[in-house]
């Protein structure tokens, strides 16, 4: 450090801030010890099991549960019509996104199942199994009405309307025209047009959702154990929809056994299961089995778009316009509702690039099939395969390599602050630093050589590039703007015990990210304790500071802000007292490893213990009218721009072989720019993460519907997720660009690797099968999408 | 119902007896009857390997085995592993790699592994991808999973020597 760049606030002793340190408490998880919500088990607790309907779309015309009432050990069996005396049901829009409609949503269909696996009736036992016997016997009267299934026809002027009351079956629909595209177009050198397919997949978390309703009708509340991201905002709703006053809702969120945005949604059957609670007076479980998971946790993607570019001849991209359509089952989901995937689309598409001509239409229509919603990098998938497979398909076009391409067209890094055609504001990124990093990296020219030299040989390996930008740290301009409950503001509560540790508590969740440890890691960083000495209290509403859970990789960056500011705060307190016992100035004194030493000199005067002995139980020792106050609360929101965008760029090296279709992945690079790196094996873990979650659906997942709106593969044996032999290695590097919207600069990482690996699959693919003329724009890309498109079956 | 039938077995060595439904399979005897909750379940049909357990030594999906099965066993699950310190330095090597994020493929993940390890000295990344691609993990992408299991293996080599 030379003397024109001080030490800043984070160059402090007890220097946690960077550092790769392993997440405290890990070891109850790797001994079985965690807690996960399937695991507990509450006196008098009673189990769900779900009677739901086989068909995609049936009228219920009645229900007969002599029998099942009568079986062995069963308690209760409740239908939709006697649930919704209980419990409200719900319209799963916002008012930003104009025009967005759904229909009023229960918790267990009361006279229609509009998709195969929707709960029409609840069966309450002593145990699971008996619960299950029994929904065997509940009869249920069912009506087969039409299905829609095909999201293309689905707003066609024959095709039966899901709910007749909407007027069709057109959900959301957005338009965008920026710029001049028609001129664009006509004056191209070469425009490539592609109709771009995104089969349904979903997030298949480990542990299944699990949620658990203890109604205590002594105390008049409910408290609901619950896999959720987002504990706020269920307490808003359960209370809303039960008709209690949030303060006699209490969510208590354990170990969660992965979430990946699965988990941040308002399920039907999980407020079913707390109504149920509050209709027996007693706890009320339910965990789904594999086959309900399949069938009702969200899926995501399913569009179908198609998309063209105009380039000229030296490659710079003069306009983009897409026409995507999604189909998202048949009500929008609550409360985040099931636009936003189609609206990041448009929002997305292109936003790399410097280009300004942009024309963009999504439809979003209702089907009955399982509804679709928020998972990891929501749209950026999408919009990052449209985008970086329209740019190949033009580099290979007009003969220019695609780095070149992309180095013709990235916004250059000295360009900001500035914004995409789509109007989305960009602070500062770094496009061209990580694209030099990457094929750096991965020696870009010698996988070329290396890849013509194989050629020859009859060996067909490809490059694959894709270049993206990331939503991270969302404003109230996600949710909030739109009328939801759902906060953008974390907040962090941290206090000096009388021992001398440190209790932070911290409303960001922890599904495995890290939250606990970042939090951890910044907090002693900002006080100058020992890591040890911090606790983090985290998921439970009683017990936190209100904000908005982890989500939309927002955790460290708003989180992680909140909890460094808290940190400050309570360190000046601290010294304040330290001062006023030491007859000093505060100004004068520092914390280091939990002692108060003279700064500059760090000679110890007293460790954080004495502080605290004194604080807490001689305050009469300190100059009257002195009030010591060892908690500190701090709350933080970005403010200034709506969304902080990272960037980054991927790229794949594989092996195709053209008579079986088979893809072999070799190896995987990744450069990203989340700003201010807290902890960089956890950032590289969730970009490892993030980018076997892209892969997946790149290549082997699918939630694969017949035409009667029947999932065909709800199994893992049938439903195919990466396995640890098929994937490569991942290597990852970085580019610092901090966000001046907090002093951490801390951006997210959550999702970085979802958004730009099927788009360096797919471009990967096409690039060794090159010799062959051939393209795929459609995942998974399945050995028979690959063997079909080479012309072999 | 079908009557419930007496088993007797070992559970981290501990003498177990109880009367079980015959359909009950053994990872939901050892979490609901035992409250060993370490034992996960991912998917009830054989394809996870969360619910991966050891029986008579050997690894086992503990929810393609029937608790009758075991009865006259020795059955062995991840709380039993650690307590005994068996596998102490590959949870070190998982905790220090962050090799788990959620958690909930952990306890398959290190019985699997120690299998491994058990069988071969040094094995190399492939055949470690190989052995553990009958367990899922939707957080960690695997890589972290196979360094630490790799970390273990190596250090285990060179104590022996
Ligand atoms: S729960 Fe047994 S293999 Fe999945
Ligand atoms: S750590 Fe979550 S499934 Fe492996």
């Amino acid at each position: 450090m030379n003397e024109h760049n001080p030490l800043t606030a984070l160059d402090r002793p007890n220097s946690y801030i960077g550092r790769a340190l392993p997440r405290p408490n890990l070891t109850r998880l790797l001994q079985g010890r965690g807690q996960y919500v399937s695991d507990m088990s509450l006196p008098r607790m009673a189990h769900v099991a779900f009677v739901r309907s086989p068909y995609a779309h049936a009228r219920i015309n009645g229900i007969d549960a002599t029998e099942a009432k009568a079986m062995p050990g069963v308690v209760a069996v409740v239908t939709g019509k006697e649930l919704a005396e209980v419990c409200t049901p719900w319209v799963g829009v916002l008012s930003h996104l104009k025009g967005l409609k759904s229909a009023p949503q229960h918790a267990i269909a009361v006279d229609r199942a509009c998709w195969q696996g929707e709960a029409v009736c609840a069966v309450i036992a002593e145990t699971r199994a008996a619960a299950e016997d029994a929904a065997e016997r509940v009869m249920v009267d069912y009506e087969e009405l039409e299905p829609v299934t095909d999201m293309m026809t689905a707003l066609d002027s024959e095709t039966p309307l899901i709910h007749p009351e909407l007027g069709d079956n057109l959900a959301f629909e957005r338009n965008l025209d920026v710029g001049e595209v028609d001129k664009a177009f006509a004056e191209a050198d070469a425009v490539v047009e592609a109709e771009f397919v995104f089969g349904r997949h979903t997030g298949v978390t480990l542990e299944p959702r699990a949620v658990i309703g203890d109604w205590n009708p002594g105390e008049e509340r409910l408290t609901v154990y619950q896999g959720t991201q987002a504990p706020h905002m269920m307490q808003n709703i359960i209370a809303k929809h039960l008709g209690l006053e949030e303060a006699q809702v209490r969510v208590v969120c354990k170990d969660v056994g992965g979430s990946f945005g699965i988990k941040v949604h308002v399920y039907p059957d999980e407020m079913a299961v707390v109504a149920l609670s509050k209709l027996l007076r007693r706890p009320v479980k339910y965990v789904a089995d594999r086959i309900e998971s399949f069938n009702t946790d969200i899926h995501a993607r399913d569009h179908r778009c198609k998309a063209k570019i105009a380039v000229k001849a030296d490659g710079l991209i003069t306009g983009f316009a897409i026409d995507d359509v999604t189909g998202i089952g048949p009500y929008s989901m609550y409360p985040r509702t099931s636009a936003i995937e189609a609206n990041q689309v448009v929002n997305l598409v292109g936003g790399q690039y410097t280009n300004q001509n942009y024309r963009a239409r999504t439809r979003v229509v209702f089907q009955n099939k399982n509804v679709t919603c928020q998972y990891r990098a929501v749209g950026h998938p999408i919009a990052c395969s449209i985008t970086e497979g329209l740019v190949d398909l033009a580099a290979r076009e007009i003969g220019m390599d695609p780095a070149a391409m992309r180095r013709r067209n990235l916004i250059p890094d000295d360009a900001y602050p500035c914004a995409a055609a789509s109007g989305l504001k960009f602070e500062s990124l770094s496009h061209h630093a990580s694209l030099d990093k990457l094929l750096s990296m991965m020696d870009y020219d010698g996988l070329r050589a290396e890849q013509a030299e194989l050629r020859k040989r009859g060996i067909y390996r490809g490059i694959g590039l894709a270049t993206f930008i990331e939503v991270t740290n969302p404003s109230a301009a996600f949710y909030g703007v739109g009328g939801a409950r759902i906060s953008s503001q974390d907040g962090v509560a941290i206090r000096l015990e009388a021992t001398g540790r440190i209790i932070v508590q911290t409303s960001i969740t922890e599904q495995g990210q890290g939250s606990e440890a970042i939090t951890a890691q910044v907090a002693a960083h900002a006080l100058g304790v020992p890591m040890e000495r911090v606790r983090v209290i985290l998921g439970d509403t009683d017990n936190t500071p209100y904000g908005g859970g982890t989500w939309a990789s927002r955790a460290a960056g708003i989180g992680g802000e909140a909890a460094w500011q808290a940190g400050k705060a309570l360190r000046t307190n601290i010294l304040a007292v330290a001062a006023s016992i030491l007859q000093a100035d505060a100004d004068a004194l520092d914390i280091v490893d939990a002692k108060v030493v003279d700064k500059g000199t760090d000679v110890e005067r007293m460790p954080l213990e004495e502080v605290a002995r004194i604080a807490y139980f001689r305050p009469d020792t300190l100059p009257p009218g002195f009030q010591p106050e060892l908690m500190a609360v701090r709350h933080f929101v970005p403010r200034e721009y709506p969304f902080a965008f990272t960037n980054g760029i991927q790229a794949s090296w594989l092996e195709v072989d053209p008579d079986t279709g088979f893809v072999t992945l070799l190896k995987h690079w990744c450069v990203e720019d989340c700003g201010t790196i807290i902890n960089p094996q956890l950032v590289d873990e969730q970009i490892r993460g993030g980018i076997v979650q892209g892969i997946g659906p790149a290549l082997y997942e699918h939630c694969l519907y017949d035409e009667r709106g029947q999932l065909t593969n709800a199994s893992m044996a049938d439903y195919l997720v990466p396995m640890a032999s098929e994937m490569p290695d991942i290597e990852v590097g970085h580019v610092v660009s901090p966000t001046m919207e907090s002093e951490l600069g801390a951006k997210g990482a959550g999702e970085a690797g979802t958004a730009g690996a099927p788009a360096a699959v797919v471009n990967a693919v096409n690039d060794a099968l090159a010799p062959f003329d051939v393209r795929i724009v459609e995942i998974p890309m399945t050995p028979e999408v690959i063997l079909r498109a080479l012309g072999k079956i | 119902m079908t009557a419930s039938v007496s088993i007797k077995l070992t559970v981290n060595g501990e003498t177990v007896t109880a009367d079980v439904p015959p359909r009950m399979h053994l990872a939901d005897f050892l979490r609901e009857r035992l409250s060993l909750t370490g034992t996960h379940i991912g998917c009830e049909h054989g394809v996870c390997g969360a619910c991966t357990v050891r029986l008579d030594g050997d690894i086992v999906r503990g929810c393609l085995v029937l608790a009758v099965q075991a009865n006259g066993a020795a059955v062995e699950t991840v709380e039993g592993v650690s307590d005994s310190g068996e596998i102490a330095d590959l949870q070190e090597a998982f905790r220090q790699r962050n090799a788990l994020q959620c958690g909930y493929c952990t306890p398959g993940m290190l019985l699997t592994a120690q299998e491994l390890l058990a069988r071969e000295e040094t094995p190399d990344r492939e055949t470690i991808r190989e052995h553990m691609s009958g367990n899922y993990c939707r957080c960690t992408g695997y890589q972290a999973i196979v360094d630490a299991v790799e970390t273990t293996a190596r250090a285990r080599a060179a104590a022996r020597t």
